[in-house]
């Protein structure tokens, strides 16, 4: 296959999106079968339960898989070192606003975020435009946006992506208004400037595809247990906890419920792709949709892990200015949210 | 016999860089002086964005991501 793909990437190309295409197609007439010939009633809890999981599963897959190959290919144009040379030197302003956007197609991996902020403020990238770079690459990317279209719609999808990038271009922002430098390791302020190059060879078309099919092997390889327990979870909600359930706490009306849920939030490190599942259930069963997003938006911005990683390089005010900005913007976020809808 | 280096703080992306050139080197009969680099400082010194990065007797030849075995073995053959 890997000379097929060298020799004829366009072909291959071709052919991969239309398997994918009629996959997709015959996923609902699939499952109501295979659940049509399990012993169970299908008006019953358990059919319900069976046919969201069924359904759900190879379907939120099928579009991972398929995003996450787009989404390979894509970023092989956006490395690391072109993403720095695009900021290196830019305003605040434009500069947060383009970091944000850039963090959605930059690939990105929190094991990196280190490296990457230094290699940011050594070419003079301001801080406060990397900072909205490291808020958004995490939040708003392919596997989160899959999910939510997947789960609930493009509309909610569309909704979380133009907020996560207001929270990480505004948050940014802020954080360059404060003129924080001070607050970096003394080690990390006296590193030699370096100067941003793009580098990197230009790639053929079979290179990208190699790029996506590997993209798809390492994501949808790591992410897919994740998926599988928590529309599994997702599943036994729909089919069997109670409708309203959730609107005692974490409906619209009671005020605590989006701190409540930011907080809740922090310690909580599983991906995008095992809550989001959870999450629409819950919405289901009258949670509400801000309470919800900024849960989802805590989980993943937000992370314990990511702080004590980032500690190595920001002393701890400025890590704790961070995070609270960070929490800021997605409690007003939450609210809005309650409040319009 | 080589020097490489495989810089990372010790992720799991790090740790499969390391084991994989070896496992090559090792069918290529290729002698390597195979050290991990964790120190951050050190690491930023090469100047690389995103980890793993592959250091080959002074060179960094790689940045971000673990590389393909032909690409370690391109590595590891070529003088």
């Amino acid at each position: 296959m890997r000379t097929f793909i060298k020799l004829h990437p366009f072909a291959w190309l071709t052919a991969a999106a239309t398997l994918w295409f009629l996959l997709y197609r015959s996923l609902t007439p699939a499952s109501e079968w295979l659940v049509g010939q399990l012993p169970v009633q299908r008006a019953s809890a358990l059919g319900d339960a069976l046919q969201f999981f069924l359904y759900d599963t190879p379907k939120v897959l099928l579009l991972l898989a398929g995003v996450v190959m787009v989404m390979g290919m894509v970023n092989s144009w956006f490395t690391p070192e072109r993403t720095r040379a695009l900021l290196a030197g830019r305003r605040e302003g434009v500069g947060n606003v383009m970091a944000a956007s850039l963090g959605i197609v930059t690939p990105f991996c929190s094991c990196s975020a280190v490296p990457l902020f230094i290699g940011f403020v050594q070419a003079g990238v301001p801080l406060g435009v990397t900072f909205s770079f490291l808020i958004s690459a995490p939040m708003v990317n392919e596997v989160a946006l899959t999910l939510l279209f997947a789960l609930f719609g493009w509309k909610v999808a569309l909704l979380y992506l133009t907020l996560g990038l207001t929270v990480a271009i505004v948050s940014g922002w802020v954080i360059g208004r404060l003129r924080l430098e001070r607050y970096l390791e003394d080690w990390v302020r006296d590193m030699p400037r370096v100067q941003a190059r793009a580098g990197g060879a230009a790639l053929s078309l079979a290179e990208r595809v190699e790029a996506g099919i590997n993209a798809v092997r390492e994501i949808v390889g790591r992410v897919w247990p994740y998926i599988v327990v928590g529309i599994a979870i997702g599943a036994g909600i729909h089919g069997y906890v109670p409708q309203d359930f959730m609107a005692s706490f974490m409906g619209s009306h009671a005020w605590w419920s989006v701190p409540a849920a930011v907080l809740l939030g922090v310690p909580m490190y599983t991906n995008a792709a095992g809550v989001i599942p959870v999450v629409e259930a819950l919405l289901g069963k009258g949670a509400a949709l801000g309470t919800v997003l900024a849960f989802m938006m805590s989980v993943i911005a937000l992370s314990l892990p990511e702080m004590v990683i980032l500690r190595k390089v920001l002393k701890p005010q400025l890590i704790v200015i961070f995070a609270s900005i960070v929490a800021t913007g997605i409690l007003l976020v939450g609210y809005v949210f309650n409040a319009v809808l | 016999m080589k020097d490489v280096k495989v810089l990372g703080m010790g992720c799991a992306n790090c740790k499969r860089t390391a084991q994989l050139i070896e496992s090559v080197a090792n069918e290529a009969g290729v002698t390597i002086a195979l050290s991990k680099v964790e120190d951050l400082p050190e690491i930023m010194r090469w100047g690389v964005l995103s980890t793993p990065g592959v250091v080959v007797d002074g060179k960094l030849v790689h940045a971000g991501g673990v590389p393909s075995r032909e690409l370690i073995q391109g590595w590891l053959t070529s003088t």
